[in-house]
């Protein structure tokens, strides 16, 4: 065990774990608005302080982290569930019409902005969680099949896919039975790291108001509501700034971690 | 190299072929007709396709298409439905405050992450490396958005060092210009300049371990010498692929950052027209914006090929 992946999934686990105890218990109800006691900085009561219509921060975190969580976790699902599979495919017939296909496709798709075309289907499909989820989804296939190419294809040149091949297997059943268990910590390291992008973007369409919508809290809101309050109440504009940094920095340093303790290859070269 | 470059161009066209068809796919099933966005729910039914005649909405769509390429081959970006001023004029506008303020951010970003990353790979496993890897950690970590909006509480409404929004214009003198720039420009720059930092780093200490670095050394220069004189230049590939990418990003990425200091930047002419359903200059501007993408890093490959001949023959 290393410290990196101490402190990240530490830090990541406080998230989750905040956005699991929403579901069962916030201090204040997230959406009771509180017209006397707007804008308190951070006291006993209100832990991180309250909004300009008196909620309560500290309880609209833990439930804005639903939202982040929700939104990345879906939007690395997509990544997963087609990125992996054409990575496969892409490494199994390489060099050939397929590989060329997939591969010029992903360069293509590397080749939009990714902000602006999340941007371009959440306005034009109309702003909200799910459409916000597609965008980013959009953008992490390529990532893990490229991922998963890069680690599939040095593994087709090894013995024991040969003795498969002897062995009379497929190429799709080598792929799923040899070739997936021996990349899959590559996939979760990289997993953790859009899992990070994945809550940045989120935050960023939802403070341009493209994500989700009222009344579900999300952290970027939060920041779009605090901006013309920053200069009478700048702790509406860091408590959110800081959940979203120490949940990314966790999850970084989470993905840090797991590749030095899943591949002791590096840890060697890293010293 | 010449069967190299006409290969690749031959890839370039293709790929921009298929963005455009992607681009004009998706804005065509966008809902919601232009027409009677521009002339409002009351509008007569011979006033709206009197208008979508005049806008060309009413022919097929190939045709639509082809119009569209062919007109931005020439330089012909269409016409605003909303202003109905020419959308490349329009973009050139535009362009004067996103294009300063992306060679501004990759310069600040430049200058914070070259010295990092080259001190962090000089000093690798020791407090400065730990510190300075950490602080990048941390700057990858920050969303650029609200680093805007802490700057913009320390320097512009605390200190008043700088406005807190809105851009001078070019005609008020380059100091005034670059002054309302300088904020966004910083905001943007850091989390970049976090990336770049840990690049440089990796790239240095690979090459680090390289046989002739050793070389370098047995023959008598000192370790920072060996580092400048052989270290970084063979480092500069991974570092110019993101230098590249990151110039493409910055262009585009502005987009929310132009939206914290109501900047009159590309990004939000995009988010402007997209309100208004301004769909052509949507359309265009994504296209500028890929097509700047593309273009660069197809020069960064071509880049490499001219430098290093071994990548030639790899693809």
């Amino acid at each position: 065990m290393n410290r990196t992946l101490i402190i990240g999934g530490i830090l990541s686990a406080l998230m989750l774990v905040a956005a699991l105890a929403s579901f069962v218990w916030t201090p204040f109800d997230h959406s009771a608005m509180n017209i006397p006691e707007r804008l308190q900085t951070p006291n006993g009561t209100h832990w991180f302080g309250t909004d300009h219509f008196g909620r309560d921060l500290f309880s609209m975190i833990m439930v804005g982290a639903r939202t982040s969580i929700a939104v990345a976790c879906v939007a690395v699902g997509i990544g997963i569930g087609l990125g992996v599979p054409l990575g496969l495919w892409a490494a199994a017939r390489q060099g050939g019409w397929v590989d060329e296909v997939i591969m010029r496709g992903n360069d293509l798709i590397f080749a939009f902005p990714s902000l602006v075309i999340a941007i371009l289907i959440t306005a034009i499909f109309g702003a909200g969680a799910i459409n916000a989820i597609i965008a980013i989804g959009i953008f992490n296939i390529p990532v893990f099949a490229r991922v998963t190419r890069g680690g599939a294809l040095p593994l087709w040149a090894r013995e024991f896919i040969l003795a498969a091949r002897v062995a009379g297997k497929g190429a799709a059943r080598i792929s799923v039975e040899h070739i997936l268990p021996n990349i899959a910590n590559l996939l979760i390291v990289q997993a953790t790291i859009q899992f990070s992008l994945g809550i940045l973007a989120e935050a960023a369409l939802s403070y341009v108001g493209l994500g989700a919508q009222p009344p579900t809290p999300s952290w970027g809101r939060m920041l779009a509501d605090a901006q013309t309050l920053v200069s009478i109440a700048p702790h509406m504009a860091l408590v959110p700034g800081f959940a979203i940094i120490l949940t990314v920095l966790g999850l970084n340093l989470l993905g840090d971690g797991l590749r030095d303790a899943l591949d002791p290859k590096l840890r060697v070269t890293r010293v | 190299m010449l069967r190299y470059t006409f290969k690749r161009l031959l890839s370039l066209i293709v790929s921009l072929a298929i963005a455009s068809l992607v681009i004009f796919a998706v804005i065509e099933v966008a809902p919601g007709d232009p027409a009677s966005f521009m002339l409002g729910i009351n509008a007569a039914e011979d006033t709206l396709a009197a208008l979508r005649a005049e806008l060309g909405l009413d022919q097929p769509k190939w045709q639509r298409y082809l119009a569209w390429v062919g007109g931005m081959m020439q330089g012909d970006f269409g016409t605003s439905y909303q202003y109905r001023t020419p959308v490349s004029e329009m973009i050139a506008d535009r362009l004067w405050v996103s294009l300063p303020l992306a060679l501004y951010a990759l310069t600040l970003s430049t200058l914070i992450a070259f010295p990092a990353g080259i001190y962090a790979a000089s000093r690798r496993g020791k407090a400065g490396d730990v510190s300075v890897m950490g602080a990048t950690q941390i700057g990858v970590a920050i969303p650029n958005f609200w680093f805007a909006m802490i700057l913009v509480l320390i320097f512009a409404i605390n200190l008043r060092w700088f406005s807190a929004g809105g851009f001078t214009g070019w005609d008020e003198g380059v100091w005034a210009a670059m002054k309302s720039l300088t904020l966004p420009a910083i905001a943007l720059a850091l989390p970049q300049a976090a990336i770049l930092a840990r690049v440089m780093r990796s790239a240095l200490l690979d090459v680090l371990d390289e046989d002739f670095m050793r070389t370098a050394r047995a023959k008598g220069l000192s370790r920072a010498q060996a580092l400048r004189r052989h270290g970084l230049r063979n480092a500069m590939i991974p570092v110019l692929t993101i230098l590249g990418l990151q110039f493409s990003f910055l262009l585009a990425g502005g987009i929310i950052i132009e939206q914290v200091f109501y900047l009159p930047g590309l990004g939000r002419l995009i988010f402007q027209s997209i309100s208004a359903r301004d769909l052509i200059v949507v359309e265009s501007v994504t296209m500028l914006l890929v097509f700047a993408v593309i273009t660069v890093n197809f020069l960064v490959d071509l880049a490499y090929a001219a430098v290093d001949p071994r990548l030639r023959a790899r693809t």
